[in-house]
């Protein structure tokens, strides 16, 4: 097998995870309130913990785990729309976002790695 | 649709696939140099720092057109940063103490970049910090 330059494994697998958090977050967005931040990372999470616990080989957690699901998923969204809903008066909706995302991405994770136990036993 | 509304939607698509493929890049890079919590960490602030400068930038000044804000933006800096690898090191950090600092660390930091970022584009507009 060929090795491949673990840069254009993360690159490609990041250019598609970025395009595919566009689509998903338009697709998602509420007005009020920053659902597809959300969506994607609590989809994202599920995907890396699979990625993680199936034991991938390394070109392959380099493409989906480290390239796709990191660059699907993303903090900066995150923080930015948080402070901006704090901004606007939405404390609790701000609270409510951070934990939300916090519990949605470690509950994602947590399935992620039943799923796999009991997919390979 | 018109062509040049879809010569536009995928000159779009070009720029947040590069602006992806340059920022986990970025990431992987910062990962390698920095393993662990340390990484995602650093990647998460400085992320949340330059967006924040950006978008606020947006906000008030106006100046970076709309195509850079795309690339730089949606492309890049949300490439750049990432949830996922932040759930997943909390989630097989070393025990609640650990798992804990992460969290605490990651939000409170971020957010201070946030505003550390919409500082710096005030100053940039001319208007006195908040």
């Amino acid at each position: 097998m060929i090795a491949l330059d673990p840069a254009q494994l993360v690159g490609t697998g990041g250019a598609i995870g970025a395009l595919c958090r566009t689509y998903v977050s338009q697709r998602v967005d509420g007005e009020t309130y920053p659902f597809g931040t959300l969506a994607v990372n609590v989809i994202g999470s599920f995907a890396l913990g699979l990625v993680t616990f199936a034991g991938a080989s390394e070109e392959i957690v380099l493409l989906l785990g480290t390239g796709a699901c990191g660059s699907f998923t993303t903090f900066s969204s995150f923080s930015f729309e948080t402070v901006r809903l704090v901004e606007q008066g939405e404390s609790v909706a701000a609270a409510t976002n951070a934990a939300a995302n916090l519990l949605g991405s470690l509950v994602a994770i947590g399935v992620a790695w039943f799923a796999v136990r009991i997919v390979l036993g | 649709m018109s062509g040049p509304h879809q010569l536009r939607t995928l000159e779009s698509i070009a720029l947040i696939g590069i602006g992806g493929f340059a920022g986990s890049n970025l990431r992987y890079l910062v990962a390698r140099v920095i393993p662990g919590l340390g990484g995602t960490l650093v990647v998460n602030i400085v992320g949340s720092f330059v967006l924040g400068f950006v978008l606020y930038e947006a906000i008030h000044a106006g100046v970076l057109a709309e195509r850079t804000r795309v690339v730089v933006a949606t492309g890049f800096l949300s490439s750049l940063t990432t949830y996922s690898t932040f759930g997943l090191q909390t989630a097989l950090a070393r025990g609640p103490v650990w798992m804990a600092a992460n969290v605490l660390a990651t939000y409170c930091l971020g957010f201070a970049g946030v505003l550390a970022g919409r500082a710096l584009a005030r100053r940039v507009d001319g208007r006195p910090g908040e």
